[in-house]
């Protein structure tokens, strides 16, 4: 039988054919929760009377309340701190960043894996070459608790990248783009596997961008396959990685979508919807009041440098704001280290602990008065998503929010002057 | 499990977990029953006031997208609706709701055929929609057996607990972890 990647990774671990469309149980090789799920993981397994199957298997991550702005969250980051020292799991501290961008630096997460993560951003880590999804806590708590879980293997949609990416253009425009092209459900249920020449002009950062966003496709797993760009990084890291998993030569694909980078521009997706994908020159000169960098699609070390890039020398236009949270301590010390956080603070950014403040407006940072426009670099700008509904988010890449809160206006970065 | 009866409340497309249970409600860890008070409140504040117990959610293409957050089949279960009918679901959401005992059903023609207020039979088995004042009849998708199951059970922690916990009125002999699920 001729597989995808999908196919191959879970049959492998179902111990059965699994093509696509059949409902297999699955061995879990990694599973992970956070401090925003509810119901809390670790009161599920004290529901069901379970043990953790696999403690190093397992992980922890406080992200989702770096801050810690209440009690009550408080208390639920104690609660997990006692979870994972009572059952031998490692817990990420709040500051040590957001989930995906911890485990995947610190190599956790490994081509041909199945991995499953309380958070719908959990397909971030296919740019290792791993089948990575999000689920619901019960979901998340039954891989703990029984190292499995139920899956309905998916159809593959494949994406031939063809190109470089131009001056000014990102990662995150990559990222919009396949989501503009598919739609919020054209790829729903589906495995993305992204090939093609064009990938050599996306660094793992940049690759890690476009699978974080492939969730908002509908997609189920979003993989990069294991070439010389991920087999360099596994190697700087010192860790020893086979050949990953290609799909073979006959796979069935459902369908093939082409993207050349060549002919991207820096794009938004305009207020309301992931998918409402635009030229950001459509909307070029709209007043803007705050920009946000960082949250598991764009705060990574090259996002960074990209705003830096932009601020050096200049600083927000008057009124405005910029909020800057490094995806991680990593990407906060390497940032500081480089002079780039100095270059940050000098054009008047606000510096956020690295964490999901700014991205799910879940109470702490940047959330916008009545009638502004935000413009982000994070993940979603569904109605609300910061924090106050009677606001406006356009999503953008870290290039263009700098330019946007230097010149105050939507602006596309290769305008800048 | 049989046919679910109910009046129906009609939403539309692309209806993500963001307007379901908006994120600011959810770093207050509020009890569920509470969290029902806020549920569906960017489109329709108060939602909760007009449900009766055992009216049906009707919706179109996408229902559910977005994030993971379990609160959202959550909220809505607590607000007293006993399934949720669409068009299509996004992935996440229509897990979470079998695994928390929200019966949902996607059925493709849904689109337009119900209006709010209409009477409906679903048939959570089988997947038919019946709409009661002319009979008419629609396909949605039928469930496989693991699916049931964890839906008669009430959701997926009942129905592991009774597996593999170790209540005493459990069915099958304590395992390992591992060793539950081909045991069913």
């Amino acid at each position: 039988m001729e597989r995808t990647i999908a196919e191959k990774v879970i049959s492998s671990r179902s111990g059965m054919p699994s093509p696509a469309g059949e409902f297999v149980v699955a061995e879990v090789d990694l599973a992970f929760f956070h401090d925003g799920n509810r119901p809390l993981v670790s009161e599920l397994l004290e529901d069901m009377e379970l043990a953790v199957f696999r403690p190093g298997a397992t992980k922890v991550v406080l992200d989702h309340a770096a801050t810690c702005p209440n009690r009550v969250v408080a208390n639920v980051q104690a609660a997990l701190r006692l979870f994972a020292e009572r059952w031998g799991v490692e817990l990420f501290e709040v500051g040590e960043g957001v989930c995906h961008q911890v485990l995947g630096e610190r190599g956790l997460i490994r081509p041909g894996s199945l991995v499953v993560g309380a958070d719908s951003h959990t397909t971030t880590l296919g740019a290792f070459n791993a089948l990575a999804t999000g689920m619901g806590s019960s979901d998340v708590a039954a891989a703990v608790a029984l190292g499995k879980t139920w899956l309905r293997v998916p159809e593959t949609l494949r994406v031939e990248i063809t190109g470089n990416l131009g001056q000014g253009v990102s990662a995150k425009d990559v990222a919009l783009a396949l989501v503009g092209k598919l739609g919020a459900s054209g790829a729903d249920y589906m495995a993305l596997e992204f090939h093609g020449e064009g990938l050599d002009s996306l660094s793992l950062e940049g690759r890690m961008c476009v699978c974080n966003m492939a969730t908002e496709t509908g997609a189920k797993f979003a993989v990069m396959p294991c070439d010389g760009v991920l087999e360099e990084w596994f190697a700087s890291q010192g860790i020893r990685v086979g050949q990953g998993v290609k799909p073979d030569p006959g796979a069935n694909y459902k369908r093939v979508l082409s993207l050349d980078l060549t002919s991207l521009e820096p794009l938004v997706a305009a207020p309301g919807a992931v998918q409402n994908v635009h030229p950001v020159k459509e909307f070029q000169g709209i007043r803007v009041h705050e920009g946000v960098v960082g949250t598991c699609a764009n705060g990574r070390l090259e996002d960074l440098r990209d705003v830096a890039d932009v601020l050096r020398g200049r600083r927000l236009a008057v009124g405005r704001r910029l909020f800057v949270s490094p995806a991680s301590r990593l990407v906060f010390r390497r940032a500081a280290e480089e002079g780039i956080l100095a270059t940050l603070v000098e054009a008047g950014a606000i510096i956020v602990p690295p964490g999901c403040g700014g991205c799910s407006g879940a109470g702490h940072v940047g959330i916008p008065a009545d009638g502004e426009v935000v413009i982000s670099a994070g993940t979603r700008n569904f109605p609300g998503r910061l924090g106050n509904p009677a606001t406006e988010i356009y999503l953008a890449s870290p290039r263009t929010v700098a330019a946007s809160v230097v010149s105050g206006r939507i602006c596309d970065p290769r305008d800048l002057t | 499990m049989g046919g679910l009866h109910g009046r129906v409340w009609v939403f539309g497309d692309n209806i993500s977990t963001d307007e379901i249970v908006p994120a600011r409600y959810l770093m207050r860890f509020m009890p569920y029953e509470k969290l029902a008070e806020v549920a569906m409140e960017p489109l329709r504040p108060g939602f909760y006031r007009l449900v009766s117990p055992g009216d049906i959610l009707v919706a179109g293409t996408n229902f559910g997208c977005g994030s993971s957050r379990e609160e959202a089949p959550r909220a809505i279960a607590a607000t007293g609706i006993s399934c949720v009918v669409a068009e299509s679901f996004g992935r996440i959401f229509y897990r979470n709701a079998i695994n928390v005992g929200l019966p949902v059903v996607e059925c493709k023609g849904l689109k337009g055929k119900l209006a709010e207020g209409d009477e409906v039979e679903v048939d959570i088995e089988t997947g038919r929609i019946v709409r009661i004042r002319d009979s008419l009849v629609m396909e949605g998708d039928s469930k496989p057996e693991l699916v049931l199951r964890i839906l008669r059970a009430g959701g997926l922690i009942p129905f592991l607990r009774a597996a593999v916990g170790r209540k005493p009125n459990s069915s099958c002999s304590v395992g390992k972890g591992g060793e539950g699920w081909s045991a069913l």
